[in-house]
């Protein structure tokens, strides 16, 4: 099996004695859409500028597509493509500046990096936007400005650090496409994000982290299965005041026309509306209550992830 | 990365350093022609015809040379001091540093830069003096090395200044407490001989006065100090803060944590 990223044992104590990895061991397969995931502080941003260089490690190993980074970090770097999750870009340039001047310090010709830029810019949807400066962009713009940054010298490797905070859910949603279409065409993809209906949505593989050490390293679908307990919210047709006692160990009123209830593993939705039906209730519509996947993190780390440490 | 690809980077970084201070030229192009012009007027033209000779040279003439060596250190090291932290304090240095390009192509695209613009303001500098005198070259080769040697050395002054400041406050201290007050007492204005011999050793602790006294030779065939020893000494200080400066590029917790 080949790997996209390799770390082991990879740790980090900063100046101040924070230990911000302990000894991380992290795979990541060719190919895969990848969630590291974990509270704020638990290490994921220390990982991610490991990879970029920007931090330095104080012990372990790094290994991207095979290539150990404290032999050859500039060939390694070079497949690698990073969207971190402040904004980094001269505000002064334009679009296009930051494009093309981001593809000469990956020794691309001018000619091939005019056309990437056109390329991306255009994917994104900020061509229109080219000749503008970066500081008058919106707030989702300058975040699919970054991605298309990060794309121009054709990564094999993109790691995308909270891409979508702060942008509006259609943006947020065309990004997941976009983001799907380039994993579909072979780029590997490691996503953290704070939205767990992100990384449950696009990934197949997730990693959690906590205290700087991988809580859980699995697949999306087996994570899941991990899960005994599904919360439904149901709009019901009836007026309720009150529940049947009986009912109270699986469902709750949250108001006199909305029920909520719980599905134990093992359980069937039959069974939840066999005594709805006796009960006379007629459900209009259902829903799942809480993100799955943010139920087992909760579970996992004691926290959600946007949490202060 | 092949040598063609780490042209093309250092191409890039070149030439968006010399589209950025040619793009606020007003800030950085104007400013040491206007300053430079009432040096000019008020030292060489209105004081100076009352100074009389200096080294056996008119004032003015002895004084061309030194104000072309100021404009050309202070714009070479303004240049990688404010570009460099700028790009530092507004993170899009983490471009450049997450990119492949080696450290040695960053730096020395970063002192072409500073160069540029040193040299671009040395020669409006030259031109404005054109006014108010005729200049006679002495030797062209000294100074030519001698313009780039200094704006090599005060560029790199400027990188590492910029890695260690945090503020734009930082980027403001050097110049004005240690750039100035050694270009002014490193023989710009006088000659060195006009001092006791006490003064006179001090000064000559001073590295600026051996680049102002090796360019102005380079006009008029006369200077206070070695050639061959100001040569060594730039060239020895160029080194020096080359390997500062290429440490701090991939230590530096300015730039990596």
């Amino acid at each position: 099996m080949s790997y996209a990223l390799k770390t082991t044992g990879l740790a980090k104590t900063y100046h101040n004695g924070v230990n911000a990895l302990k000894g991380l061991d992290l795979s990541v397969q060719e190919g895969d859409f990848y969630a590291l995931l974990g509270p704020n502080g638990a290490g994921k941003s220390t990982v991610i500028g490991i990879l970029s260089s920007l931090v330095l490690k104080s012990s372990g190993r790094v290994e991207v597509f095979g290539v150990d980074i404290d032999s050859d970090f500039p060939k390694a770097k070079s497949f690698l493509g990073v969207v971190p999750q402040e904004f980094n870009f001269n505000i002064f340039e334009t679009p296009l500046q930051i494009i093309r001047n981001q593809a000469g310090y990956y020794g691309i010709d001018r000619r091939t990096a005019s056309e990437r830029t056109e390329k991306y810019l255009r994917l994104l949807r900020i061509w229109d936007k080219r000749n503008d400066r970066a500081g008058h962009l919106s707030g989702g713009m300058k975040r699919r400005l970054m991605i298309a940054r990060a794309l121009v010298h054709e990564p094999r490797l993109l790691i995308l650090d909270e891409p979508t905070a702060g942008v509006d859910i259609e943006i947020r949603r065309s990004m997941w496409e976009f983001l799907r279409n380039i994993n579909s065409a072979g780029t590997t993809i490691i996503l953290t994000t704070h939205y767990l209906e992100e990384a449950e949505n696009l990934c197949r593989h997730i990693g959690i982290i906590n205290h700087g050490e991988l809580v859980e390293n699995t697949s999306m679908r087996a994570l899941l299965r991990q899960l005994n307990l599904e919360t439904y919210v149901l709009d019901i047709e009836n007026t309720l005041d009150t529940l049947p006692t009986e009912w109270a160990d699986f469902a709750r009123l949250v108001d006199t026309s909305t029920l909520e209830v719980d599905v134990r593993s093992g359980q069937h939705l039959n069974d939840i509306y066999d005594a709805l039906s006796k009960a006379s209730i007629r459900v209009r519509s259902m829903r799942n209550k809480a993100n799955r996947l943010e139920q087992l993190f909760v579970g996992m780390v004691g926290k959600t992830p946007g949490d202060k440490p | 990365m092949n040598p063609f690809a780490m042209l093309i980077a250092f191409t890039t970084i070149l030439i968006k350093e010399v589209t950025r201070f040619t793009r606020i030229w007003q800030q950085t192009l104007v400013p040491p022609a206007i300053s430079t012009l009432l040096y000019f007027v008020i030292f060489g033209s209105l004081i100076g015809d009352r100074i009389g000779q200096m080294d056996g040279f008119d004032y003015m003439d002895f004084l061309v040379p030194g104000l072309i060596l100021m404009s050309v250190i202070n714009a070479s090291y303004q240049n990688v001091v404010s570009s460099f932290f700028g790009a530092k304090w507004g993170k899009s240095i983490e471009e450049l540093l997450v990119s492949p390009t080696p450290n040695l192509i960053i730096l020395l695209a970063y002192i072409s830069g500073g160069v540029t613009r040193g040299i671009l303001v040395g020669l409006i500098v030259t031109g404005i003096s054109l006014i108010f005198t005729d200049l006679n070259v002495f030797s062209v080769w000294v100074l030519g090395s001698v313009v780039i040697l200094t704006a090599v050395l005060f560029s790199l002054g400027g990188f590492v200044n910029a890695i260690f400041a945090k503020t734009f406050d930082d980027v403001a201290i050097v110049p004005t407490f240690v750039l100035l007050p050694l270009t002014y007492l490193g023989g710009v204005f006088y000659s060195i001989h006009l001092l006791s011999d006490f003064w006179q050793n001090i000064s000559k602790a001073n590295p600026i006065l051996y680049m102002v006294n090796t360019f102005r030779y380079g006009f008029l065939g006369i200077s206070d100090v070695s050639i061959g020893f100001s040569y060594l000494m730039i060239c020895g200080f160029i080194a020096v803060f080359f390997v500062i400066s290429l440490y701090l590029l991939s230590h530096s917790r300015g730039l990596r944590a």
